[in-house]
């Protein structure tokens, strides 16, 4: 608790520095990940993470320092390469996407350690420290290498926020975003390129092997709380951001621990309880999304039933019995015995010595669906031209959803019609 | 002596990843092969911390299943959350590594794995730890009794049920009306690769295992149409790599795994470019030598 205070209190420079870092670099490569998640080329950015190795290990070699600038500029070749050839494989050849990502992938990352093993063979004593590019060293970054990174990290924000409306464009329609004359080539390749520089700085937090997590995590999360993508990019980046306070801290409390992975699992567990927990798209709410629609149809059919057994007696209001619904119309049992005792809670059914009978809502209720059903029969055999022999399956799904203003549409379109291609007549 | 062994070795582990990979690539699946080998890390160092030894056979059945539950997840993400393959992926996979490398950490003391060694292996040390038997005789490295015993166990799966994995992965629909059941060929082939996946850790770990599982068996895909032959290329292949790989690391004083993939990408390549079917080269000139055929018809 007392370090919990001391590292929130910010009282210490050092730490205000290692925060901001690592709020940039997370949350600048969450905001370029929610482009390449929305263009599905997700895995792209595990391909690239992967590739910069090598190119770090090259910088290193040529320049003999650590230098930052070298590093970024070793890999961004290489994280480039590794995109051109992925590209080059999957139009020119029969090999399949996820095949090129990741044999590219596991090649420049082998060649990569091959290059790494050398170098920590030969006994430079400048290398050490270059083996924290694999799992990330967040709170290590000091000084310059901070001031650098973190102008990369603001440059990508800022550029994703000039090129927001492009960006989104060539995310969802990039036919679309051509045909408004956009050079949807060069969006492309922006894009590209800020993959790639959102890697190179991510790396710093991270690491290679776990990088792509930073792209995908955040945009996956953020995905389930929003249809809006200005707002996805910004939930994105907020999670982010605090999946990087986290590692930061973690780095603070226990500097033993590899920073990168306590990142991932901090952005992970966000993940899966959005997944969980997130309205109208997490799985709880779609669970009960689903129940409920059941529940309708179920409804709605039974009530249909009823009329259906009324209207072969004349009596919309006779009682029935399970077992007579059951003989006009397949129900589990127990379903419908839920479903009876339901419809008589909401006023629609009544009991009378095992009778179940009509409400008078509940003759209006069954009276309505069974006349969607047979608008839309008509509907599809007049204007789809659909033999009336194949139009009841359809009818039997579509009744459940037809909104009362298409109601009113279907009767006007078809002109209050009596009958419905069966000749059976159309209840109003 | 030593590296013959270490060779052998390589090449039993690659010929079983190649293998499995055959079927990952048709199927679209290298990707899920990448996942299922990050993913069993902390199976493998639960499974360290019970047993106490890092090469019994529980242990590679026990961590094997993190690779089938790795499976599980992302047809879960997928189906339930209706989350995009490429994000279910990528989202269970790294979660799943970054738990094991946090287990590593954590348990420092009592697993006697590192970080590093997770991401390239040791091939080297397959020498060195010998299998000593009861009365005291050598009987060689315990990594060459795994990676043979590995072998044997692929080998059989694919001959028993390579009817059925054949079916599923060229038409699966047909496969489903003759009563296969896709799924469960789907599970028992995603288990070979975690069990494979957990048996070459030690040796290659877990990227590397990657480049074993895809690049063979692509660069066969290159030069063959033929799946049988396709199997036969790759198996050839794998033990190329391993012969050239070791003799790269040695004259680079590099890490051997690292050495075997950069020379299955090299043969790759080279595939790509000069393969007599596929090669794009050669694709190249035959339809210039066709341009000036047809010219030449007309002029």
């Amino acid at each position: 608790m007392e370090t919990f205070k001391e590292f929130f209190s910010f009282s210490d420079p050092s730490i205000v520095s290692v925060v901001v870092g690592a709020v940039l670099l997370t949350a600048s490569s969450a905001v370029v990940g929610t482009f390449t998640f929305l263009k599905k080329k997700a895995l792209v950015g595990d391909a690239v993470a992967h590739s910069v190795l090598p190119g770090i290990c090259l910088a290193f070699i040529l320049s003999g320092t650590k230098n930052p600038i070298w590093m970024i500029l070793g890999a961004f070749l290489t994280g480039w390469i590794s995109l051109v050839i992925i590209d080059n494989i999957t139009t020119k050849s029969k090999i399949k996407e996820d095949t090129a990502i990741a044999l590219i992938l596991s090649v420049f990352f082998g060649i990569g350690i091959l290059m790494l093993t050398n170098i920590q063979h030969s006994g430079n004593a400048a290398q050490t420290g270059l083996d924290s590019f694999l799992f990330g060293k967040a709170a290590a970054l000091v000084g310059q290498d901070l001031i650098v990174f973190g102008i990369v990290a603001v440059i990508l924000i800022v550029t994703v926020g000039l090129f927001f409306k492009e960006l989104k464009l060539i995310a969802f329609d990039s036919n679309y975003a051509k045909a408004l004359g956009l050079p949807v080539k060069w969006i492309d390749l922006l894009l590209t390129s800020l993959t790639v520089l959102a890697v190179v700085t991510g790396i710093q937090a991270v690491g290679v092997v776990l990088m792509a997590a930073m792209l995908i995590t955040p945009a996956a999360a953020a995905r389930f709380w929003t249809n809006d993508v200005f707002k996805m990019t910004l939930i994105a980046a907020i999670m982010g951001g605090i999946s990087g306070l986290s590692g930061a801290y973690v780095s603070y409390v226990a500097p033993a621990m590899p920073t990168g992975p306590w990142i991932v699992m901090i952005i992970s567990a966000i993940a899966i309880v959005s997944f969980f927990i997130a309205p109208k798209r997490g799985i709880f709410a779609r669970g009960i999304q689903q129940r409920r629609l059941q529940r309708l149809i179920m409804d709605e059919n039974l009530l249909k039933e009823l009329y259906h057994l009324g209207e072969k007696d004349k009596d919309p209001y006779k009682g029935r019995t399970v077992d007579e619904i059951i003989e006009e119309r397949f129900f589990p049992k127990k379903a419908l015995k839920t479903a009876l005792r339901r419809l008589r809670r909401q006023g629609f059914l009544t009991k009378t010595n095992g009778y179940w009978s009509y409400t008078e809502a509940g003759k209006v209720k069954g009276q309505r669906v069974v006349k969607l059903h047979r608008l839309w029969e008509l509907y599809l055999s007049k204007y789809m031209k659909i033999a009336p022999d194949h139009v009841h399956e359809d009818a039997e799904t579509v009744e459940h959803i037809i909104t009362p203003e298409l109601e009113a549409q279907l009767e006007k379109m078809l002109e209050y019609p009596e009958f419905d291609p069966h000749e059976e007549k159309i209840p109003y | 002596m030593d590296a013959l062994y270490i060779i052998l070795t390589s090449s039993l582990f690659a010929i079983s990843c190649g293998l499995l990979g055959c079927f990952l690539i048709l199927r679209k699946m290298a990707m899920v092969g990448d996942a299922i080998s990050h993913a069993v890390l902390p199976g493998i160092v639960i499974a360290f911390l019970i047993t106490g030894t890092r090469d019994s056979f529980e242990m590679i059945l026990g961590a094997a299943l993190l690779g089938i539950l790795c499976t599980f997840f992302i047809e879960f993400f997928h189906k339930k959350a209706k989350l995009q393959t490429d994000a279910a992926i990528g989202v269970t996979f790294t979660s799943l590594f970054a738990l094991g490398v946090i287990l590593i950490s954590v348990f420092a003391g009592q697993v006697d794995l590192d970080q590093e060694c997770v991401l390239y292996g040791e091939i080297a040390y397959v020498p060195i730890d010998l299998w000593i038997s009861d009365s005291g005789q050598n009987m060689g490295p315990k990594a060459l009794y795994v990676s043979a015993l590995t072998l044997i166990v692929n080998i059989l799966f694919i001959r028993v049920g390579f009817k059925q994995l054949y079916l599923t992965t060229f038409d699966p629909a047909f496969a489903a009306t003759t009563g296969i059941s896709v799924a469960l060929w789907n599970y028992l082939l995603m288990g070979s690769v975690s069990m494979t996946t957990v048996a070459a850790f030690d040796s290659v770990g877990a990227i590397l295992v990657v480049a074993l599982l895809v690049a063979p068996p692509a660069t066969a895909y290159l030069l063959t149409d033929n799946f049988k032959k396709m199997l036969l290329i790759t198996c050839l292949i794998a033990i190329i790599i391993s012969i050239l790989g070791y003799h790269l690391a040695v004259m680079l004083d590099g890490s051997i795994a690292g050495a075997v993939v950069a020379v299955a990408g090299l043969l790759f390549g080279l595939a790509y470019l000069f393969s007599p079917s596929n090669g794009i080269l050669l694709k190249r000139i035959k339809q210039k030598q066709e341009a000036e055929k047809l010219a030449m018809t007309k002029g």
